[in-house]
């Protein structure tokens, strides 16, 4: 539901961007995204173009890089790759997990002219 | 108006005077943000080189920015700023009035009410004689620590008071907002589903303590408490679960309680605020 105010918050970024690396347009936009970040790659995708249009973005291809969901099991003392936040370690079946991977909303890299 | 995430852009609205009573007089508020980009820019395919930037930068990281700097600043006044966070309908406004009656009086406490619409909710607040400030999102659906950070600026909370912020009645996009509050406080009615803590598993994620309100109608209705608690703590083991009724006040006490003892641990440092009501 938010995706809209994240796209913006993504093209706003690229303005400000902008003036650091002295560039007029982006050509492509890398943003990774883990499970757990809250938002819905897809409706990202389809609000993205609309927020660009009529900005340096305008035009833009949105890339989405997924990252895994990594936790910390305890009872295990490794990282192990979870499917869901209510999973239990695949290992051990505990649930003494602590996230370390997953929540990532980031914008990894653009390519500008 | 809010930079950090745009949304409801030019539709926020946040009351103009920190109010009680007979001071409400509010007006609009609006700012711009200048817009310095170019539209005459070309589109052809073969303008210039390209060239690929790493910028690894956190989306929210504004909004976690603004928060940081609402944190300080409760922090060095000693404030306790509880996120109230639930779907609409959950009881939130009715809790926090009775909340405020079991503390009034005893301690400095404050209202941030987020709704898309109306000063309803604000309008309540102040009627138990508390300041109490409105921010309406327009057509967005959460707060942020921006927001946040301009209402408190009017509200003005006294130094070691509790400050409630009461969030957009929504499961989903306020997790992802930190506001600078000390605890996130999710609510749950009994007329939800047990399994929502795994439909919205965020939101439970994020949070520290769990109401589980409207509990006076449990005779009446078909709801299994245990599995409510089960699922939320298979999101979040470690999450408090407290049981209320903001009707008959059964389990009020105890909530109060957890409010007295926070707000001890937010007057480290500020002990000399703690005996003022």
């Amino acid at each position: 539901m938010h995706e809209m105010s994240i796209c913006l918050s993504v093209v706003q970024a690229l303005q400000e961007q902008a003036k650091v690396h002295s560039y007029t347009r982006v050509k492509a936009v890398w943003l990774e995204i883990g499970p757990l970040a809250g938002v819905e790659p897809e409706s990202l995708l389809f609000c993205f173009d609309a927020v660009a249009q009529g900005t340096l973005a305008e035009g833009a291809k949105l890339e989405i890089v997924h990252t895994p969901l990594v936790a910390w099991c305890m009872t295990c003392s490794k990282n192990v790759n979870l499917g869901n936040r209510f999973d239990g370690c695949p290992e051990c079946q505990g649930r003494e997990l602590q996230i370390t991977g997953g929540n990532e909303l980031r914008i990894k890299s653009m390519e500008v002219d | 108006m809010c930079a950090t995430c745009g949304c409801g852009k030019g539709e926020v609205r946040i009351e103009a005077g920190a109010a009680g009573p007979g001071r409400d007089h509010a007006h609009e508020h609006d700012h711009h943000h200048e817009h310095s980009h170019d539209h005459d820019h070309d589109h052809g395919p073969e303008d210039g080189e390209s060239r690929i930037i790493q910028l690894e930068q956190d989306i929210l990281s504004k909004n976690n920015a603004y928060a940081a700097a609402n944190r300080a600043r409760f922090n060095a006044a000693g404030i306790l700023a509880l996120n109230l966070v639930s779907s609409p309908g959950s009881g939130k406004t009715t809790l926090l009035v009775k909340t405020i009656e079991l503390l009034k009086g005893e301690l400095p406490v404050a209202v941030i009410e987020g709704d898309q619409q109306t000063s309803n909710d604000a309008d309540r607040i102040r009627a138990t004689g508390v300041p109490a400030i409105q921010i309406n999102t327009g057509k967005g659906c959460h707060l942020d620590a921006h927001m946040v950070g301009h209402a408190a600026d009017r509200l003005e909370p006294a130094p070691g008071s509790v400050v409630f912020i009461e969030n957009v009645g929504n499961l989903v996009c306020p997790a992802a907002f930190d506001l600078g509050e000390a605890h996130r406080v999710v609510v749950l009615s009994v007329t939800e589903g047990e399994d929502k803590p795994l439909k919205y598993p965020d939101m439970v994620a994020s949070s520290q303590l769990m109401l589980i309100s409207k509990i006076d109608l449990l005779p009446h209705i078909d709801f299994d408490v245990a599995a409510l608690v089960a699922n939320a703590r298979k999101i979040n083991p470690g999450i408090k679960v407290l049981k209320v009724s903001a009707r008959t006040g059964e389990g009020m006490e105890t909530w109060a309680n957890f409010i007295r003892g926070a707000r001890g641990l937010a007057l480290t440092g500020r002990e000399d605020l703690a005996a003022q009501g």
